[in-house]
């Protein structure tokens, strides 16, 4: 009664065309006719897939710099971004001579998402200070086993000789504000 | 007589075979009539737009495990399917395909068996019909079967009195019984003659005769005896393999023949429109009339699809409510009154 919207319904007797039925039936005869010549929204899938928006958040990735190194620099701030919880990592201690794998002194040793968690909300892409995790327009393909659902390093790491482009997703507000080195988030 | 028995084996074989073709390919129709109303395409994998996806139905109950319950009555539970299958071919002996065909001075009928109690035999072996489902239902030994069964025997029996009622007012005006004499009479339609098909004077005879035959082959609205949503698969729950085929199939079949009896009573059978006007041999006229029947038979045979994917279905107590207190007494009423017009009027 608050909103309302609150309907008393009625029990009201039917009039004579209502109670025989047949112009209801013809009304329903004349859309489902209709619908026949109507243009199909079947896609064939394996052959053709439908296509997906160009804002589309789906799998991540973890981005290397130009050199190769992985620019994730374990500050947990995508894990703190992060509304379902999906994220958790162990961040450990470059060693001399791991500085064309790593690009900072820290990194995370350990880096797990959670897929069936995460809600692709791209969150923690907005978190990321350092440019290293992104929503890519792939889909996380299906699994049987819970456990692996939960993603670890090995898929989420780009390779280095099969770099994933993320410039799709980026609007031009973003690609023009990441230009401006002096702005702390892009230092 | 050797010539007349090879001829009727003949005629039989063919319009067999051409009511199981038309049977199997209703399945492929059903499921792409279902998809085009839905906005989708429909099976399109077997073959060009999917045209060899009744064989692969078929091929699949042939080779799926065929399972007997322990506690059915296992006699009965192969009877069942048997007899639905056979009251659903018999019923298609009367119909009438064409006039006469001549050849070598021999006039040969496009029609099975002339009765002269035609519409009668047919009604006799639909009324069988509902044993099938019945005794399917019953010796399944399942509350379901059981359900679907009950329902279908009270919904045949009650829509059987509105439909036998329909058409006796049908024979008041023809004065025949027999399906190939009522054809006969609706000769050439518009045209030189001007008769008119039967639906012009039985237009509310036609109505209840159409929605008797939905709810006799169990048809949407009115398919209640295998309503999935409340009774898992209905009378046919426990069947599997070409048991379970056996009875969809039989559904098609009555569709079809339903669908012929229709044609022939109130369409005009066999003849169409300026049949006398374009100058053809009788036996070219006999042709066209067999395609124009089949036209028709398709025709409602679409039909009855259409409603299916337009209209919910009825409830139980709906359905009772519209086949005992609307349709027989609207029957009733249209016997009066064909009675009265064709005492008025005189022999139409």
């Amino acid at each position: 009664m608050l909103t309302n919207r609150s309907k008393v319904v009625v029990k009201k007797e039917m009039n004579f065309w209502e109670r025989i039925y047949l112009p209801a039936i013809f009304g329903g005869v004349a859309v489902t006719i209709k619908h026949m010549f109507r243009r199909k929204t079947t896609v064939r899938f394996p052959e053709a897939k439908r296509e997906i928006s160009s804002v589309w958040r789906g799998q991540h990735v973890l981005k290397r710099d130009e050199k190769g190194a992985e620019r994730c620099t374990a500050c947990g701030l995508c894990a703190v971004a992060c509304p379902a919880e999906a994220i958790t990592m162990t961040a450990a201690e470059r060693k001399k001579g791991e500085e064309g794998l790593y690009r900072e002194e820290k990194y995370a040793s350990v880096y797990e998402i959670n897929m069936l968690r995460c809600i692709f909300c791209g969150l923690c892409e907005e978190a990321c200070p350092k440019e290293a995790i992104f929503l890519t327009d792939r889909i996380v393909p299906t699994d049987f086993q819970r456990n692996d659902f939960v993603y670890g390093k090995d898929k989420l790491v780009e390779k280095v000789n099969e770099r994933i482009d993320v410039s799709v997703r980026q609007t031009p507000a973003v690609t023009e504000f990441k230009k401006h080195k002096s702005l702390s988030h892009n230092r | 007589m050797i010539a007349f028995l090879t001829y009727k084996i003949i005629l039989v074989l063919v319009i067999f075979t051409i009511t199981l073709a038309v049977a199997a390919y209703s399945t492929y129709a059903e499921r792409k009539v279902a998809a085009f109303m839905q906005d989708r395409i429909g099976p399109d994998r077997a073959g060009p737009f999917g045209i060899f996806q009744p064989l692969a139905d078929g091929l699949k109950f042939i080779y799926k495990e065929e399972i007997i319950p322990n506690v059915s009555n296992k006699l009965l539970f192969i009877v069942g399917p048997c007899v639905a299958m056979l009251t659903a071919l018999m019923a298609g002996v009367l119909i009438p395909w064409g006039d006469t065909v001549t050849i070598g001075g021999i006039a040969y009928s496009l029609q099975i068996a002339d009765l002269n109690v035609g519409i009668l035999y047919v009604f006799g072996v639909v009324s069988i019909g509902v044993y099938g489902i019945m005794i399917g239902g019953w010796s399944s030994n399942n509350k379901f079967s059981l359900l679907g069964a009950i329902r279908a025997s009270a919904q045949m029996i009650s829509y059987e009195i509105a439909m036998g009622l329909a058409i006796i007012a049908l024979i008041l005006m023809t004065g025949t019984l027999s399906l190939k004499e009522i054809s006969l009479q609706q000769a050439g339609g518009v045209g030189s003659h001007w008769t008119m098909w039967n639906v012009v004077y039985q237009p509310l005879g036609f109505l209840i005769f159409i929605v008797c035959a939905f709810a006799e082959c169990n048809r949407t609205p009115f398919d209640l005896p295998e309503c999935e949503t409340e009774l898992v698969g209905g009378y046919h729950t426990e069947y599997s393999s070409m048991k379970l085929g056996f009875y969809l199939f039989a559904e098609y079949i009555n569709m079809f023949v339903s669908s012929a009896v229709i044609s022939t009573l109130y369409f005009g059978g066999f003849n169409f429109p300026f049949m006398n006007d374009l100058g053809l041999t009788q036996n070219w006229i006999t042709i066209l009339g067999a395609i124009a029947l089949f036209a028709k038979v398709l025709f409602f045979v679409f039909f009855f699809m259409w409603i299916r994917w337009t209209i919910p279905r009825f409830r139980y107590d709906q359905l009772m409510n519209l086949g005992w207190k609307g349709l027989i007494p609207l029957a009733i009423l249209n016997i009066g009154l064909t009675g009265f017009f064709t005492l008025w009027l005189g022999h139409k």
